[in-house]
């Protein structure tokens, strides 16, 4: 018979721990997918974070580090700067990395640190129980801020990648979302496109990626994805958010 | 060859991580610790290493944790605030078991504090520092000569141990000039690197991370760490002993002021008073062994410290609160003169003879 689809070398035999409809699964696939046909895996060290994103050390066949919330980048930019020949990436949530961890974040950008960051971005603290991020949106409902964000005292959602865009040592910023097979591929692309710019040692890259969480946003998993969509997109600039002149030429 | 130098305090642990083989330095700048950056900017990427200034010392501890998975010998500096920020990475490095080299030139605090010398962050050097239960080794050099002797030292124990160093010093040894031989160290001991992550190649993966799933398996991470300080308690206290032998009256103090209680003893000699010291080395483990030989033999203990006394502390169940154990101390960033010390030791000489006569 002919197998048609198989599990990635890229991922352990560990069965994914994500509520039903998390899209989390999709993204690591995704990256797994990528660091094996690049043949990548052996030379590859990740680093996990704390949320659900952390559980991703468990997940993947490479070498992991898992780092304090908010401080992946960090250790990444440790990791890079003791193995500069060895491929480095950072999988955090939004919180993780647009809260806690923001100074790291603007600053590995700025150095153009040669590691990638996959920021996945699902308006909430999934891990926590449904807290606000920075991500969340106007008016969102979450359990510290029960009756809506109010900018006015909550402030406005803060579109991360864009911001990074804008910091000259970051090469790569890709904006994609998983909700649709079409946006599944075009996630798989800047992941790729992301490593290969930290292999021809161009500067930092980041994909970010919109992602559901049923759970704490009480819906069921497609009604996550149309609300998504809806919702998240629409705020979210989508896309090649920084695309650098060599890496046009990649 | 041994070469003789003359550098600033700050300059020579530098150095002696140059010739520890340190490849990676992570830090941020403060007053009276930022020689020890600046002479390894100028320093170290020559011998192949690199320097980084890191966004702030957050982010300077937790380069050092990615570094030190690697299985590179990494070391970062900083002063008493900017090591309050590396705290969660040094307990995370702990739990790790990430062997790094931690400089702390202690200033004066709380808060901002001042830039003078001070052992106010004792405490927080010995007893953990950041959460959960772990222990950093500490070491406390009183000049030159042990900032880089012992600096030397610490990356050696954080290989052995697979355990965060730090070298607790201040602001008046960090800044001082004194000669210094730049002893050669034999080449480190290779110690098991089958833990490192550095690609899986070849090999299973590796993960270093300290998430404990369970209860049951956060208990048996806490007992294996347990074990683990308790060996270093066993075999690594150190310390030096200055006119102890006949003594009736014993300073303990570390540091700087370990250093200038050396004049006091020496003054008190002259006077006829048997009075020696106990200079801890290692702060931790702390060197609860020395105290020992001198249970039932001496009439009282005075620490010296730059704080409202907090190695006291550590005396006094050392000694199982079995001799009078007083403190003298000085603190905001003043140093007590070996008079001033040698004063308060005679009054206290005169109040133990008056009891004495009483009973
Ligand atoms: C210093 C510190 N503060 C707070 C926490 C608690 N905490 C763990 S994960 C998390 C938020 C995670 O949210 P996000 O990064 O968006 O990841 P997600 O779970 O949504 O994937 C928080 C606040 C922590 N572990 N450490
Ligand atoms: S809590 Fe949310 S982000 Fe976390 S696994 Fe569940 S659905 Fe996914
Ligand atoms: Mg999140």
């Amino acid at each position: 018979m002919n197998k048609v689809f198989s599990r990635s070398k890229g991922l352990t035999d560990v069965p994914f721990t994500f509520c039903p409809g998390c899209t989390h699964g999709i993204i690591m696939r995704l990256i797994a997918e990528v660091l094996e046909e690049l043949d990548i895996l052996e030379e590859t060290i990740g680093v996990s974070p704390v949320g659900c994103a952390g559980f991703s050390q468990d997940f993947f066949t490479c070498d992991f580090v898992g780092a304090a919330h908010g401080r992946a980048q960090a250790v990444g930019t440790g990791i890079k700067r003791a193995l500069p020949h060895r491929t480095v990436f950072t999988y955090q949530g939004d919180g993780d990395i647009a809260a806690i961890g923001t100074q790291h974040a603007v600053h590995v950008a700025a150095r153009g640190e040669k590691i990638t960051s996959i920021m996945v971005n699902n308006a909430i603290y999934g891990m926590t129980g449904g807290q606000m991020a920075p991500t969340t949106l106007t008016n969102m409902k979450t359990s510290t801020s029960p009756f809506g964000r109010d900018p006015q005292t909550m402030g406005f959602p803060m579109d991360f990648p864009k911001l990074l865009a804008g910091i000259p040592g970051a090469a790569y910023v890709a904006s994609v979302s998983v909700d649709s097979p079409k946006n599944i591929k075009k996630t798989k692309d800047a992941i790729r496109k992301a490593f290969k710019v930290q292999q021809a040692g161009l500067g930092f890259s980041l994909v970010s990626v919109l992602s559901t969480c049923p759970t704490n946003w009480g819906l069921n998993p497609s009604e996550s994805l149309k609300w998504l969509r809806e919702n998240m997109m629409p705020i979210y600039e989508m896309g090649e958010l920084k695309v650098s002149e060599e890496v046009e030429k990649l | 060859m041994e070469e003789k130098v003359l550098l600033k305090g700050n300059e020579i642990i530098g150095e002696a991580a140059i010739r520890s083989g340190c490849k990676l330095f992570f830090g941020y700048p403060i007053t009276p610790s930022t020689e020890v950056i600046e002479y390894l900017s100028a320093n170290l990427p020559g011998q192949g290493g690199t320097v980084l200034q890191a966004e702030d010392e957050i982010g300077a501890i937790n380069m050092c944790y990615g570094a030190a998975c690697t299985g590179s010998r990494v070391m970062t500096a900083s002063s008493s605030p900017g090591v309050s920020l590396k705290q969660e990475g040094l307990s995370y490095s702990a739990a790790v078991e990430l062997p790094m080299v931690i400089v702390n030139v202690n200033r004066c605090g709380p808060g901002l504090g001042g830039l003078g010398p001070a052992q106010s962050d004792y405490f927080q050097s010995v007893k953990g520092g950041g959460h959960g239960d772990y222990h950093l080794i500490v070491l406390a050099p009183s000049k030159a000569q042990e900032l880089y002797d012992y600096t030397m030292q610490a990356f050696d124990l954080a290989d052995q141990y697979r355990n965060p160093v730090m070298v607790l010093t201040d602001g008046y040894l960090g800044q001082t000039m004194e000669p210094v031989v730049l002893k050669e160290r034999p080449p480190a001991q290779e110690w098991d690197r089958s833990w490192i992550v550095d690609g899986a190649e070849g090999r299973e993966k590796r993960i270093l991370a300290s998430y404990s799933l369970t209860n049951e398996i956060g208990e048996a991470n806490n007992l294996y760490w347990e074990a683990k300080y308790k060996e270093i308690q066993k075999k690594e206290q150190q310390w030096e002993e200055f006119h102890t032998e006949d003594a009736d009256y014993l300073i303990v103090s570390y540091g700087t002021t370990g250093r200038i209680s050396k004049s006091t003893v020496l003054n008190a000699r002259k006077k006829g008073i048997k009075l020696g010291l106990i200079r801890p080395i290692t702060l931790w483990p702390f060197p609860v062994n020395a105290f020992k030989p001198f249970l039932g033999k001496i009439k009282g203990i005075v620490t010296v410290e730059l704080n409202t006394g907090q190695m006291i502390e550590d005396v006094k169940l050392a000694v199982n609160c079995g001799v009078p154990v007083e403190l003298y101390r000085r603190q905001g960033g003043m140093l007590p003169t070996e008079t001033e010390i040698l004063e308060y030791i005679e009054e206290m000489i005169m109040k133990t003879d008056a009891k004495e006569v009483q009973a």
